[in-house]
């Protein structure tokens, strides 16, 4: 019995060395442990054994028993690591140098000038409001305080309808609704009006490189009591650093608007030379950038807004310019062209 | 408007201080100075009086002379002349051998055989006029070799400032306006005009004159005779040379000297063609020359100055040719006048003839000045030509005056607006210097506003808090953050749902977010067999391709699918954008925000890409409001649209907009073989869809089964209607997996997931709904694939 065992063992031992693959390995896992296996027929004989060596080869047999399924356990695993070994000798190194199309949308530039603007002023508690294109003269001039006989309203500038109705020249023509909207809340809680309004405007002129009939501005408007034209400087030096993400020097002139008293031209220092002097800021290192101004008392008092008792900015900011400045569109046709070759490159 | 540094020094002293950095701080506490300043005269040296002592014809030039010239020192020096007008006697201007005429650089140089050892001057070559007729002559008498800058004001500091920023400062259209702010600005004080006393003449004989009109606010004038001298003094002609005007002759320079001075413009009639001065109207249009020789059309709104009834003048614009100062004129009446700045404005661009007096008369000017300028002018003819008499008393009519403005305010309320300290002393003195009465008692102001700012210009306390401010200087200024309460701000679901929109088919769906305009373009829209269909229109376009506004943006969009068809196989654009569908029952524009996307494709089949563009809605409306949307057939009604698939969308029923294929016609023009599939949402309506929110269900713990069935037919709805009518709560979700058609077979294969809470799913309850399901359709017709 016992040379039995060792014969085996020794043919175990030579049969296994040679297998390379789980299939051999189970066959003789099988020949040696299944129902038929050179094993199995080894416990079969016992019985026909005394007790005592019943007792002793039991022993030896199950021992070698359990060796040989940890042989072959053993050389399961190596066959595993083996095959993923040969996996990985066999699999592809990728070329990432290949050219890949990808499919990426884009968002209009405005869209994403004007996503950080609202993102600045709501943080600062300004309410984003939308307004509609189509506007009457009241809220788009006399509301504004801009007279019957006011340049800024003759028929070579605006867009006038076969209604009575014309295409707002302004974001301004919203003041009066939103002034009338808060009014109360101001009045009566004491919330001071804090808002923007992203809008297009249109004026009726011939386009070129630099001017276009449809373009977007920005109004802002604060209103409170105490409102101050030191706040409207912080204010207008705060959100332009912030658009412009770095420490902008800002100067402001006098400015003649009449929705506005007093009025003024904001002027940036120039982003390109940085105050030096350059062909973009014509040499004198500063941008205008954006007309701004404390509101005028009879655009306040038109909103329903008492200008002994409250006080008040505002300031225009010229959306479509400020994606070409940030951008580099030189031609502003570009921007309403749907051209997807130019609009394809604003992705974010 | 250019404004010359010399002529401002005659009102204020401006000695010690550095007028570049003046002329800034004008820009920032007045109006807008261009950037390029002028240093006239820098240019120019070495130029002295000479006298030719002689002139000899070239041997072999007619043109040219050969001079000896004197210069003050030394012997007289050689000189080869081209010039006409040399004569012997003559003193003119000189440049010696090492004199600079801007680039150039003076050299003994050999001119046709001679020497040329310097050379006689033009005004042009010194840049003090455009003349260039022949050389300067010199009449002052003034030492030989006398530096020319010595004797004429040639060197000075010239800027410009944006005539836009003067728009609402009627009183700073003249140099002396100008130098009243620099002498705010710098701290000095302002010199009053030097004019005769007007009151000696009040015993002569008036000037006929009658304002018939009231867009005559005044009208003076009076009459000169005896005037000898014809040309103005050299100083004078480069001043107005300097501001962009050219001499003419004595008169007429001196009416634009006075224009650029105090900023009322003048005009001088021959006596003989205005005994009667009349300014009004007339009932009938008429055409009228003016004298830069241009007839015109007058109609019946436009104000004239009249000899009677014979129109002399188009008042506060252009003098008439007939009533020109002419050579043997004799006598002449000057006017000085204010008119209604409207009318005066309306009536330029009638003529579309934009004057430098009327460009003044638009901004309302002060009538006050009518009188002064007049002393003034007599003032300075006088000077010039001491033979002239006046023969007429000063004749004034001031038949509309603008009401005194005064206002009071307090300490508190420059506090409030500025949130600045500002000292009683600042408000006190800027004020006083810039022309304003100020009386101060305690912490109350009480200022009267000065005529000429008070046509239109300050009118509000809030115009006292700018003259403050801006001459206090914005860099100035302390600048600090508002004290205000503070609230939550809620953004509206209007502004969400847009960013969502675009969000969503950006990032999910690789789409391009385009702009376009609201009008539809009659030529692209004809080009692609499109109808341009009625709507508003804008009554003023100067181009008649955009005359009609869009009532909706697929046109717009079809068009922008065109200009890039060669831009990719396969792309999609959107636009959130306006449209006006006609007027609503109260007249105003029936204007609506909506949602555009087409989608363009000549890899999918038109069928794969309309359902990609549902699947897109579909999303957009379970991602933004967690509901669903359906569709139904409609009819199309316009030219664009595809006859059998446009779809209404609806959410809770109610229609929220359209999506259908393009009209093949069309879509052949845009692209022969291209798939073109459009949506139109209205996002008023989308934004009222009352959302869903988030209920979270448990996902079940029990196996859930899937069951695929095949039925033979092209069309779903039946089955779709089938399982909403067993209503089974086993059935979780159902799906499309394949569709087949050809000419022998169809079919529909679905697939229906099965799942129950609380325990697991036995076969038979699944098959009694799928038995259910193919029984219903058996009775309908459609039977299961084998």
């Amino acid at each position: 019995m016992e040379e039995k065992i060792l014969q085996l063992k020794e043919k175990l031992e030579s049969e296994i060395s040679k297998v390379t693959d789980g299939m051999a390995l189970e066959s003789i896992r099988v020949a040696y442990l299944g129902k038929k296996g050179s094993v199995t027929e080894l416990l079969k004989g016992l019985k026909d054994l005394g007790d005592a060596e019943k007792k002793e080869f039991g022993q030896k047999v199950n021992q070698f028993k359990n060796e040989i399924q940890q042989t072959i356990d053993e050389y399961k695993t190596k066959l595993a690591e083996l095959e993923v070994q040969k996996e990985l000798e066999a699999a592809e190194e990728f070329d990432m140098s290949m050219p890949r199309m990808v499919a990426r949308g884009s968002y209009h530039p405005i869209t994403l000038v004007q996503r950080e603007c609202e993102a600045i002023f709501k943080s600062m508690g300004f309410t984003v409001e939308d307004y509609s294109e189509v506007v009457s003269e009241y809220e788009c001039f006399e509301s504004l305080n801009i007279p019957k006989h006011h340049p800024a309203r003759d028929m070579q500038d605006t867009y006038y309808l076969e209604n009575g109705q014309l295409l707002k020249t302004q974001t301004s023509a919203a003041q009066n609704a939103i002034y009338r909207k808060y009014k109360d809340a101001l009045v009566n809680d004491g919330k001071p009006i804090k808002a923007i309004f992203p809008g297009r405007c249109f004026r009726n002129e011939a386009t070129d490189a630099c001017h276009e009939n449809t373009f977007f501005q920005m109004e802002g408007v604060m209103v409170g009591k105490d409102i101050n034209i030191s706040n409207l400087i912080f204010f207008m030096k705060t959100m332009l650093s912030e658009v412009f993400q770095r420490d902008i020097k800002v100067r402001l002139r006098p400015g003649f608007f009449p929705f506005v008293e007093p009025g003024f031209e904001l002027d940036i220092n120039c982003l390109i030379c940085g105050g030096e002097g350059c062909p973009s800021c014509k040499h004198s290192g500063w941008l205008e950038l954006c007309p701004c101004g404390m509101i005028h008392p009879e655009v306040l008092k038109a909103g329903g807004i008492d200008p002994e008792e409250y006080t008040g900015f505002a300031f225009g900011l010229g959306l479509t310019r400020l994606a070409m400045m940030k951008y580099g569109v030189k031609d502003i046709r570009d921007l309403n062209s749907g051209n997807l070759k130019s609009m394809e490159q604003f992705a974010e | 408007m250019f404004l010359s540094m010399n002529w401002i020094s005659d009102y204020v002293d401006l000695s010690g201080l550095d007028k570049r950095d003046l002329i800034s701080r004008f820009s920032l506490s007045t109006a807008e100075v261009e950037n390029e300043i002028f240093y006239k005269g820098s240019d120019v040296e070495g130029v002295v009086v000479a006298r030719i002592v002689s002139v000899k014809e070239h041997p072999e030039s007619k043109k040219l002379h050969l001079l000896k010239v004197d210069i003050g020192a030394g012997e007289p020096v050689d000189v080869v002349c081209g010039a006409p007008n040399v004569r012997e006697g003559m003193k003119t201007a000189f440049a010696k051998v090492g004199a600079r005429l801007g680039d150039i650089t003076i050299s003994p140089r050999p001119l046709a055989g001679y020497v040329s050892n310097g050379m006689c001057c033009s005004e042009k070559e010194i840049g003090i006029s455009d003349d260039h007729s022949g050389i300067m002559e010199i009449t002052e008498e003034v030492a030989l070799g006398t530096d020319l800058k010595d004797l004429y004001e040639i060197d000075d500091i010239v800027f410009e400032v944006d005539n836009k920023s003067l728009t609402n400062r009627p009183d700073l259209w003249g140099h002396y306006g100008i130098a009243r702010e620099f002498a705010a600005i710098a701290h000095r004080p302002l010199k009053e005009l030097e004019v005769v006393d007007l009151a000696q003449y009040e015993n002569l004989p008036k000037v006929d004159m009658k304002i018939e009109n009231p867009l005559c606010q005044r009208y003076s004038c009076l009459k000169f005779e005896n005037i000898k001298k014809n040309i103005s003094p050299v100083n004078m002609r480069i001043r107005l040379y300097y501001c962009g005007m050219r001499g003419i002759n004595l008169l007429a320079d001196l009416t634009n000297y006075l224009m650029l001075e105090m900023g009322q413009p003048m005009h001088a009639f021959d006596s003989r063609k205005v005994e009667k001065i009349r300014i009004k109207t007339f009932d009938k249009p008429f055409t009228f020359t003016t004298l830069d020789g241009v007839e015109r059309n007058i109609d019946e709104n436009t104000l004239m100055i009249c000899n009677d009834n014979t129109p002399v003048a188009i008042a506060g614009i252009m003098g008439g040719l007939d009533s020109e100062i002419v050579e043997d004129t004799h006598t002449l009446t000057l006017e000085s006048a204010t008119f209604d700045a409207v009318s005066v404005r309306k009536s330029t661009v009638r003529l579309a003839h934009r004057t430098d007096a009327s460009m003044r008369y638009e901004k309302c000017l002060d009538p006050e000045m009518t009188v002064k300028a007049i002393a003034r002018f007599v003032k300075l003819l006088q000077d010039i030509d001491d033979g002239v008499t006046v023969v007429s008393a000063l004749t004034d009519e001031y038949a509309f005056h603008y009401p005194k403005v005064s206002l009071d305010f307090d300490k508190n309320y420059v506090n409030r607006y500025t949130g600045i300290e500002i000292s009683d002393e600042h408000i006190v003195d800027t004020l006083t210097s810039l022309g304003f009465t100020v009386t101060k008692e305690d912490s109350n102001f009480h200022v009267e506003v000065p005529s000429y700012r008070a046509t239109k210009d300050v009118t509000i306390k809030a115009d006292i808090i700018e003259e403050i401010t801006r001459i206090y200087g914005y860099d100035n200024f302390d600048v600090h953050t508002t004290k205000a309460p503070l609230y939550p701000v809620r953004s509206f679901s209007m502004k969400t749902l847009e960013d969502k929109v675009k969000d969503t088919l950006v990032k999910k769906y690789a789409l391009h977010e385009v702009h376009s305009y609201i009008w539809a373009y009659h030529d692209e829209y004809k080009a692609l067999g499109i109808d341009v269909e009625e709507n508003v229109k804008l009554i003023n376009s100067t181009n008649p391709n955009i005359e009609t506004l869009r009532r909706s943006m697929i046109p717009t969009q079809l068009c922008q699918v065109k200009g890039n068809f060669q831009y990719a196989p396969e792309f999609g654009i959107f636009e959130i954008g306006h449209v006006v569908q006609g007027l609503r029952e109260d007249g105003l524009c029936n204007e609506k925000k909506m949602l555009a996307i087409t989608l363009f494709s000549k890899e999918k089949d038109v069928k794969a890409l309309y359902f990609e563009l549902a699947d897109m809605l579909s999303v957009l409306m379970s991602d933004i409001k967690h509901k669903k949307i359906t569709f139904e057939s409609i009819t199309a009604t316009h030219s664009y649209e595809h006859t059998k698939n446009l779809n209404a969308v609806l959410a809770d029923g109610n229609k929220i907009g359209e999506m259908g294929v393009v009209h093949p016609t069309v879509g052949k023009k845009i692209d022969k073989k291209a798939a073109i599939v459009f949506a139109e949402l209205d996002m008023e309506l989308f934004d009222k869809v009352a959302g869903e929110s988030i209920q979270y269900e448990e996902p079940s713990r029990f196996p859930e089964m899937t069951v695929d069935l095949s039925f033979v037919t092209s069309c779903y709805k039946p089955i779709g209607d089938a399982i909403a009518e067993i209503a089974s709560p086993l059935v979780k979700n159902v799906v499309v997996t394949d569709t087949y058609e050809d000419q022998d077979a169809k079919s529909i294969t679905i697939r229906i997931l099965f799942s129950h809470k609380e325990r697991t799913l036995t076969r038979e309850e699944v098959t009694e709904v799928t038995d259910q399901l193919i029984a219903i359709l058996d009775k309908n017709g459609i039977q299961l694939k084998n």
